[in-house]
């Protein structure tokens, strides 16, 4: 009960920030409401953005990753990320700050319409970017209630977590639009950045030191190579250099590119988020991996058991079976569970907090879609010039209820875990889309026809990915080659998703994307010189 | 001329990022630090000095002229 009162504490501490200290409006703008007026100072800037980007995948996931697979997660996802997300920033999303300053956008969407001189592309986009932010918004509310769960030990039911979660967050987006979202994912970093390396020094003193854990792993047979790169394969471990593009064409980083008061704002950025990712990650992957150690905890010992008995189990194993087993060995608990073994009562809940501030990310991605819905299609369509702007900041309100009670009801019935759900879908679909970005910023030669095949093409990708981890089932052990080509295996289900020439389907998706938008754009007329000279003025070409 | 020796050093790092030559490095540094998460940490922190030579060494002047209202 005592770890449930902290996390209550926080969760109205983070109300209070959202609606009252912070959140309050400057004026009825849309800008104002969506973009914080463009106000964003440095400090809110860097931890905001590096908040709204780190969700209950990177602590609660990646945990669950590390536990399962070792080290290695952290140069699969966290150093991967360090150096491409600010890389993107640096030339991408500054273009984006400078271009929403100048002409006034506040989506995506809207600097595609005027760049290309399309509309429906624009729409199509942004149904694609819709469709693909749902599951990610689904994760926090996953994530909700899986910690609330576990924290309470069981005394709050998942869908009562999710729910809390979901009302929490839902108002203070309500009421506190981006500035509030702002601040509250500001402190939600400063508590996690914090409370992350304490966690990590509570659980190696409560486990008998660190260095006593990792002998014993590194002396097992079975757990040694966990401190290494030995369960992934070379090919697997270059395709996250890929997923970390999706950081940019994500609406909820693109939009927050938009809010920043000056460019400067961006070089702070740059540097700080690769330490962010060491605070935050190293103890995440570490803790994650250590868990393996933990002999007295029987939650975590069962996890182990369902995962050594689905490693030996043959092709014959039940389905039902191995979705059980599947179930029992997720590690995204691991951390609360070593939390509550190790920590004590006060200061569990205390960490428990800090953990529940990671996973509530999903508050950037819903007013994301809520300011996409009502630019890109309720503005877009007349919606603004008819009804006003009042109209269109209230619509922005009642879309964030809608949305947030759509992602709690998907929640409750969703069975696929935290990490593999935003991977799969989200992530992939969104590194695809980022080509759109460099080909509208960079190349003159691109063209709306381009970008309408390079979306259609990723709308198309990730939905037969979809459908084909629905229709093949994941083997237990070795992949199912689907399909071989020329002594090649082409296309292959994996225990964990799927292949494509040994490769994530993240890198054939981007590169046929990126193909597509460079041969479609070619061969198809281009926008107006006066269009192409407002982003390419001659100066920037010398 | 900076410029692009700094986008050289981007490539450079991220082609270093895959580290085949600890692939099966079982090493722990200081008896609890798996050497891939020394390295990799030791990486990010390298990354983070190059975001700040790109800040500092290779801006694009417009933005600049941006903040400045032209």
């Amino acid at each position: 009960m005592i770890q449930a009162a902290f996390v209550l504490l926080y969760l109205a501490g983070a109300l209070y920030i959202g609606i009252f200290a912070f959140g309050k409006s400057r004026g009825d703008s849309a800008e104002d409401f969506f973009l914080a007026g463009r106000s964003i100072g440095s400090f809110v800037f860097v931890l905001s953005l590096f908040g709204t980007h780190m969700t209950a995948f990177s602590i609660l996931g990646a945990s669950g990753y590390a536990f399962a697979n070792g080290v290695v997660t952290y140069g699969l996802m966290a150093s991967s990320s360090a150096l491409i997300v600010p890389i993107t920033l640096y030339f991408l999303g500054t273009r984006l700050w400078s271009l929403g300053k100048r002409h006034g956008f506040m989506t995506h969407v809207q600097m595609f319409r005027d760049r290309w001189e399309c509309g429906h592309t624009g729409t199509l986009i942004f149904v694609v970017q819709a469709a693909l932010l749902v599951p990610y918004i689904i994760i926090g509310v996953i994530g909700g209630g899986t910690t609330l769960e576990v924290l309470s030990g069981g005394a709050v039911p998942y869908w009562a977590g999710g729910a809390l979660v979901a009302v929490v967050v839902m108002s203070y987006v309500f009421f506190g639009g981006m500035r509030g979202t702002a601040w509250v994912n500001t402190f939600q970093t400063v508590l996690f950045l914090v409370f992350g390396l304490i966690a990590a020094g509570v659980i190696g003193e409560g486990m008998g030191g660190f260095a006593a854990v990792m002998e014993r792993l590194a002396g097992s047979p079975s757990t040694a190579p966990l401190l290494t790169h030995e369960r992934v394969a070379p090919l697997y471990y270059i395709s996250y250099m890929f997923i970390p593009l999706s950081a940019i064409a994500f609406p909820h980083i693109g939009i927050f590119c938009f809010t920043a008061r000056r460019a400067k704002q961006f070089k702070y950025t740059m540097i700080f988020y690769p330490l962010c990712i060491l605070a935050v990650w190293v103890p995440s992957v570490y803790l994650g991996v250590a868990a393996n150690g933990a002999t007295d905890v029987p939650e975590i010992q069962r996890k182990i058991e369902a995962r050594t008995e689905l490693a030996q189990a043959g092709p014959d194993m039940a389905p039902e079976t191995r979705q059980a087993l599947t179930v029992q060995a997720r590690g995204d608990d691991v951390i609360v569970l070593l939390l509550n073994r190790y920590a004590a009562l006060w200061l569990a809940g205390i960490l428990g907090a800090g953990i529940l501030a990671a996973v509530m990310a999903s508050d950037s991605q819903i007013l994301a879609l809520s300011t996409m819905f009502t630019e890109d299609v309720f503005a877009y369509y007349g919606g603004k010039k008819r009804f006003g702007e009042r109209a269109q900041v209230m619509i922005g309100r009642a879309f964030v209820i809608v949305l947030t009670g759509v992602a709690y009801v998907i929640a409750l019935g969703v069975p696929a875990s935290i990490f593999g759900l935003a991977i799969q879908y989200a992530f992939t679909g969104y590194a695809a889309l980022a080509p759109l970005l460099i080909g509208a910023l960079y190349w003159r030669g691109s063209t709306k026809w381009g970008a309408l095949a390079s979306t259609t093409w990723v709308a198309f990708a990730v939905t037969g990915i979809a459908v084909f981890q629905h229709t093949v089932a994941a083997p237990a052990g070795a992949p199912i080659v689907v399909w071989s080509f020329a002594g090649l295996d082409v296309l292959a289900r994996t225990a964990g998703g799927t292949a494509m020439l040994g490769f994530l389907p993240v890198v054939p998706v981007t590169i046929i994307s990126t193909v597509l938008l460079i041969v479609v754009s070619v061969l198809t007329p281009k926008p107006s010189q006066a269009t192409i000279e407002r982003y390419f003025p001659s100066r920037r070409l010398d | 001329m900076r410029k692009r020796l700094l986008y050289a050093a981007v490539l450079i790092v991220a082609v270093v990022h895959q580290d085949f030559w600890l692939w099966d490095e079982r090493n722990l540094v200081f008896g609890f630090l798996p050497v891939e998460l020394l390295f990799h940490s030791l990486y990010t922190l390298a990354v983070a000095v190059l975001m700040w030579l790109l800040a500092k060494y290779a801006w694009p002047e417009d933005l600049e002229e941006e903040e400045d209202g032209s």
